[in-house]
């Protein structure tokens, strides 16, 4: 008998040893439980992190764009209106007013990361017989690249940009038979064009995107679009990717831009996000409860069983605390031995799923996120699960008369 | 050898259930009982006279109603909860009709149990105790054989060595030979007999066998909840030795 363990946990042990079926099937349900938790919190991280990986780093977390221009009602006199009727005015490319120091004035922000001012508008793409109307933005790479990686969806080429040099899209590429080193025309509505060459072909795994999208140095556009000297954005991350909408209401506040945050304008996906959050932790929340219950269910058995053995260590001079112990200790035991083979079995689990699951190209479908704290928090709210569910059969343990549970 | 001081007073000790309802029943009217230390006293009665209710209070596991019950000079009367529990512990050893072993450990660990409980831990000294009361027992080829493995009667001398554990100065038995056949029940007896005369040890048997009850220092005849006059010629005193 282990002469270091007290007599709470010496009871315990036994306990759970001698009654070989019930410890067997219950620790299979908490393993099973915890697996479960253990691979879908995994998982999910995992999915997540991805999909918010993607969706941050092909657009910036916070976008700021010139106020949109208003029609005035025109007045008479003072309160009598003459056109009731007010047309939504056109909404022209325009430059951000005084962008420099706005720009600058974001950039001094502790929670900014990245601020990069761009000119961004449609253009016509023209090689040979064929034309695309093509989304133009124009950028400083050094900065830009930081918001939007577009160098990691680099296909063939670089993503250099000098003043007569376009990175496009991968379906424009193609739809114009343009490649690396080939030139396009670029013209605008406002009448500027220039000649380009392909430096860079990108695939954002989205058609759409892979049609339209061209990137040029900050000066083309600018020349192109006829805004010589002027921003039409200012693409900012911040440090918490959460906080954006919060930032960008700041900012609003404070400059005479409008301020669009990722979460508004991926509303949806946010809201996505969001639901698999809660509906995780519901389901974490009620494998918990259904392992508690499981747990409880078995030991208050093992209380009935065991009601002669707690009336005879009763007789012996055990307290109503110490009964009460080996039972909490029984309920800790349980859930800390089932949480660390249920970690075992949902990370082995997650790892054969993460590697025989791939996408269409072979890629990974999501990174594998297995951290020490995520098995650590298992373990630990699995004992603490467990002791809280032995918590009942245990005072009703203590509780045992032991006249009763030696005369019945 | 113990002194030959009393080791339990039980002055006019009433039990009663159902209190304060319209089945109040009183199974102990005024018990007035003084055990020497090393006497081996047997009590006797018919079936529901109070026998077993009168050794769960002297036990401690239940409380008189009325009255006043001293063990080895401790009043228990105002006792708590806990301090019932120690002195129940260390000054009481039981042994019952049932063995009542715990089949999750062996007979070597059952006899160690009453010294778990009262030191919180195991240590080598407890096995060598529990071994020499097994030996006492003539049971040191089943020390490590699980309690289920074990016949009748070598349950009951394990249960008897529990009882022993710390040695304390009381073991209340009841029963203890109820279940066995002739041949274990006497061996069980010689052998409570048997430590009674060699460690001074109090025995108090409750048991129905006149035959056995014959054999011991004094018989106290319980009936109808009251103690009838001891039976002539069955107070032999204490063992001396």
């Amino acid at each position: 008998m282990n002469r270091w363990l007290p007599f709470e946990w010496i009871a315990a042990l036994r306990f759970l040893a001698e009654g070989r079926m019930q410890t067997v099937f219950i620790l299979g349900g908490v393993t099973i439980g915890v697996g479960v938790i253990v691979f879908m919190s995994a998982m999910l991280a995992g999915l997540q992190a991805n999909f918010i990986r993607r969706v941050l780093t092909s657009q910036p977390q916070i976008q700021l764009l010139p106020r949109e221009e208003a029609a005035r009602p025109l007045r008479a006199v003072r309160g009598v209106i003459e056109a009731a009727v007010v047309q939504r005015p056109t909404q022209r490319i325009l430059s951000i007013d005084q962008w420099q120091a706005i720009a600058a004035a974001v950039r001094a922000r502790p929670d900014v990361l990245v601020v990069a001012p761009t000119v961004a508008g449609s253009a016509l793409a023209v090689r040979g017989d064929a034309s695309r109307s093509i989304s133009v933005v124009g950028m400083d790479p050094a900065q830009y690249f930081r918001i939007v990686r577009v160098p990691d969806y680099l296909v063939a080429g670089e993503a250099r940009l000098g003043t007569d040099d376009i990175v496009v899209g991968s379906e424009l590429a193609r739809n114009l038979g343009a490649g690396v080193g080939d030139r396009i025309n670029v013209t605008t509505a406002r009448g500027g064009q220039r000649t380009l060459t392909v430096t860079g072909i990108v695939d954002f795994g989205n058609k759409g995107a892979n049609e339209r999208s061209t990137y040029v140095a900050l000066r083309t556009a600018q020349s192109l679009l006829d805004l010589v000297g002027g921003a039409t954005t200012i693409d900012v991350t911040v440090a918490d990717i959460y906080a954006a909408d919060v930032i960008a209401r700041d900012i609003a506040g404070m400059a005479p831009v409008k301020a669009d945050s990722w979460i508004t304008t991926n509303a949806q996906f946010f809201t996505a996000v969001r639901a698999q959050q809660t509906s995780n932790t519901l389901i974490r929340l009620f494998v918990g409860l259904s392992v508690a219950f499981g747990i409880a269910a078995v030991l208050v058995v093992s209380v009935i069983q065991r009601s002669k053995d707690i009336g005879i260590l009763r007789a012996m001079g055990a307290s109503r605390g110490r009964i009460l112990r080996i039972f909490l200790v029984q309920g800790g035991v349980l859930g800390f031995a089932g949480s660390v083979l249920g970690s075992v079995l949902g990370a082995g689990s997650l790892f054969l799923w993460h590697r025989w699951f791939r996408q269409a190209d072979g890629s990974e479908l999501f990174p594998l996120v297995l951290t020490a704290d995520l098995f650590a928090a298992a373990a630990m709210l699995a004992a603490l699960t467990g002791v809280l569910a032995a918590l009942a059969p245990a005072v009703r343990a203590a509780s045992i008369d032991p006249v009763d549970a030696i005369r019945g | 050898m113990r002194s030959v001081a009393e080791i339990l007073v039980l002055e006019a000790v009433r039990k009663s259930y159902g209190i304060g309802t319209p089945v109040e029943t009183e199974v102990l009217h005024g018990i007035d009982l003084a055990v020497r230390a090393g006497e081996f006293l047997a009590i006797i009665g018919p079936s529901g006279s109070g026998k077993s209710t009168l050794l769960n209070i002297i036990g401690l596991l239940d409380r008189p109603t009325s009255g006043r019950l001293v063990i080895d000079g401790t009043d228990t009367t105002g006792l708590g909860d806990g301090d019932r529990t120690r002195l129940r512990g260390r000054t009481i050893g039981f042994v019952f009709q049932h063995h009542y072993l715990i089949s999750a450990f062996t007979a070597l660990e059952n006899v160690m149990m009453p010294m778990i409980v009262d030191r919180g831990r195991a240590d080598p000294a407890m096995a060598r105790r529990a071994e020499e009361l097994l030996g006492w027992m003539d049971l040191e080829r089943w020390r490590n054989n699980r309690v289920n493995n074990l016949s009748g009667g070598q349950q009951q001398r394990v249960a008897v060595a529990r009882a022993l554990a710390l040695d304390p100065p009381l073991v209340l038995a009841d029963e203890p030979t109820g279940n066995l056949d002739t041949a274990a029940a006497e061996g069980v007896f010689a052998r409570m007999r048997r430590i009674n005369r060699e460690r001074g040890t109090t025995f108090l048997l409750v048991t129905h066998n006149l035959a056995l009850a014959e054999r011991c220092d004094r018989i106290v005849e319980v009936v109808d909840g009251r103690i009838a006059a001891e039976p002539a010629g069955a107070h032999a005193g204490p063992a001396a030795g």
